[in-house]
């Protein structure tokens, strides 16, 4: 597993910022393309293109990547706890997207995630309002690993019949979790998974089926 | 490198014609439009080197989404080369620099005005509508205030009024294009000023949607294999347009057909809506009946030599 962070590093303040997008531009629509695809068709992955250089840890390429593409100075991030403690993490965001960083996962356009496996509820996220579902929180889960933990099914929009998906880490009651965010459509929390150097996503309307083990 | 490319790199542009702040946040938009199937999505349209009405909001749509590696289609009405596929079209080659094509099934990215190709789309395409009002209830109640609690409560009576009346009147729902569409089960939404007889294509498309509306600044989109429900009564269910003859040109039946004038003499003809579709069934030998007449063939030629230029 690529995320074995259990001291987040500081090594921010005296080494220099590491670089974004060789090619903003273009890079940016490559990952954009990726992410959209991946939210059209639930379950599904696509490579991302990565950062010219590796961001500072426990930020995972993938997620810089994600970042990069969608973060600006018009949505709020929100940070788990190792991402927070780092000084080099919150600086990169901060001089290549500009995105406010936040506390209160409740005001949150986007939710950076690097231990999965000890993150907060769904539920503590914006969950958006019945008139504007779409103010919610997009939550970006890092460091997953895809096809080895225990399968999920989907079904919904963008899937043709079902489809099978697994990733993780996860927190434990997480796909329990899911199911209830699907619950209260059209209000609910999208969730992107970044891995090594793929994308996945599980937009609100997808309706999950547990495979008994 | 051709003319554009040189303007490009001069940095007249950004790719596209949009910031890259405003491509993010149109992508934002439309990834949310992705999650919640048929919901109107608020942006914050920009205003774009055409006036309302010529498509700012599909423009942004694909400026937002669009790849200097992606193939563009433009078309107006089912058409490749009328004024506005024609002026849309010219403003990609100019500021983007990508391929455009005429050609349905080569194009990666297609932007429309209210037709949707006859050729089945594949999952690699993507569809993007112009829409002039994007609310379905708008002309049923003016304020966005209401509109929005209507569709917060799935409350749509109001629109089941409007067919039923529509038969009260005329004996059956005389709504031909912008047909309202219910899309998995929850929103009500607009398709677009298409006509009626592309609703069906529209469910369960393999291809993903999207839909910009550039004057009241909203996006909505339907991801692929999604279930989109034209709304009708049990007894009086969902049809689409009847054609009695074939396209005059290449004798294509269940396609949707346009009616052209031949000369001041109540001569006219129908033809397929979908010029690339007909094109490439002529090309393919089939002819219609009105192949081999002269002011049928006048205005194919023309067509053709267009076409090629």
């Amino acid at each position: 597993m690529e995320t074995t962070v259990s001291t987040p590093v500081q090594n921010g303040r005296s080494t220099p910022l590491s670089a974004g997008f060789l090619d903003p531009v273009h890079d940016a629509q490559a990952c954009f393309r990726a992410i959209m695809s991946v939210m059209a068709r639930p379950g599904t992955r696509q490579k991302l293109v990565m950062c010219s250089e590796v961001p500072p840890e426990p930020l995972t390429p993938a997620a810089a990547a994600i970042a990069l593409t969608l973060f600006d100075y018009d949505t709020p991030v929100w940070l788990d706890r190792p991402l927070m403690q780092s000084e080099a993490v919150k600086a990169f965001l901060r001089f290549h997207t500009g995105a406010p960083i936040l506390s209160e996962p409740v005001e949150a356009a986007f939710a950076l995630v690097s231990e999965p496996q000890s993150m907060i509820p769904l539920a503590s996220f914006n969950q958006g309002s019945a008139e504007y579902p779409d103010q919610s929180t997009t939550v970006i889960l890092t460091g997953q690993t895809f096809g080895k933990a225990q399968a999920v099914t989907l079904a919904g929009p963008g899937i043709k019949d079902t489809a099978s998906f697994s990733t993780g880490p996860t927190p434990p009651v997480f796909w329990d979790q899911v199911v209830s965010n699907n619950r209260q459509f059209p209000r609910g929390v999208d969730l992107i998974f970044a891995g090594t150097a793929e994308v996945a996503a599980l937009p609100r309307s997808t309706r999950i089926t547990l495979t008994e083990a | 490198m051709n003319d554009t490319a040189q303007i490009y790199d001069q940095g007249e542009y950004n790719f596209a014609y949009l910031d890259e702040q405003t491509k993010r946040m149109i992508r934002r938009a439309i990834l949310k439009g992705i999650a919640i199937p048929g919901y109107q999505v608020p942006f914050a349209s920009r205003e774009m080197p055409m006036p309302y009405g010529w498509g700012t909001g599909g423009v942004q749509v694909t400026a937002a989404v669009l790849g200097k590696d992606d193939c563009l289609k433009m078309i107006d009405q089912g058409s490749d080369d009328t004024t506005n596929a024609v002026s849309l079209r010219g403003f990609f080659e100019k500021t983007a620099g990508v391929r455009t094509t005429y050609e349905t099934s080569e194009a990666t990215v297609i932007q429309t005005r209210h037709r949707i190709p006859e050729k089945t789309l594949t999952e690699d395409q993507i569809l993007v509508f112009q829409v002039p009002i994007p609310e379905p209830l708008r002309f049923l109640e003016p304020r966005e205030t209401e509109t929005r609690k209507m569709h917060a409560l799935e409350d749509y009576g109001l629109m089941h009024v409007k067919l039923y009346e529509d038969i009260a009147k005329n004996g059956h729902i005389a709504t031909t294009y912008a047909y309202p569409v219910k899309v998995n089960d929850r929103y009500v939404m607009d398709p677009s000023p298409t006509p009626k007889f592309d609703n069906p294509k529209i469910d369960e498309m393999a291809a993903l949607q999207l839909y910009g509306a550039g004057r009241e600044k909203r996006i909505y989109a339907i991801p692929p294999y999604t279930k989109v429900k034209s709304l009708d009564f049990e007894d009086y269910p969902f049809e689409v347009q009847k054609f009695d003859k074939p396209c005059a040109l290449c004798g294509a039946e269940n396609v949707y057909l346009d009616e052209v004038i031949l000369d001041d003499r109540g001569g006219r003809m129908f033809v397929c809506s979908d010029s690339d579709h007909c094109e490439e069934r002529r090309a393919q030998g089939h002819t219609g009946p009105m192949a081999a007449n002269p002011a049928a063939a006048q205005i194919t030629e023309k067509n053709q030599r267009e076409t090629t230029r």
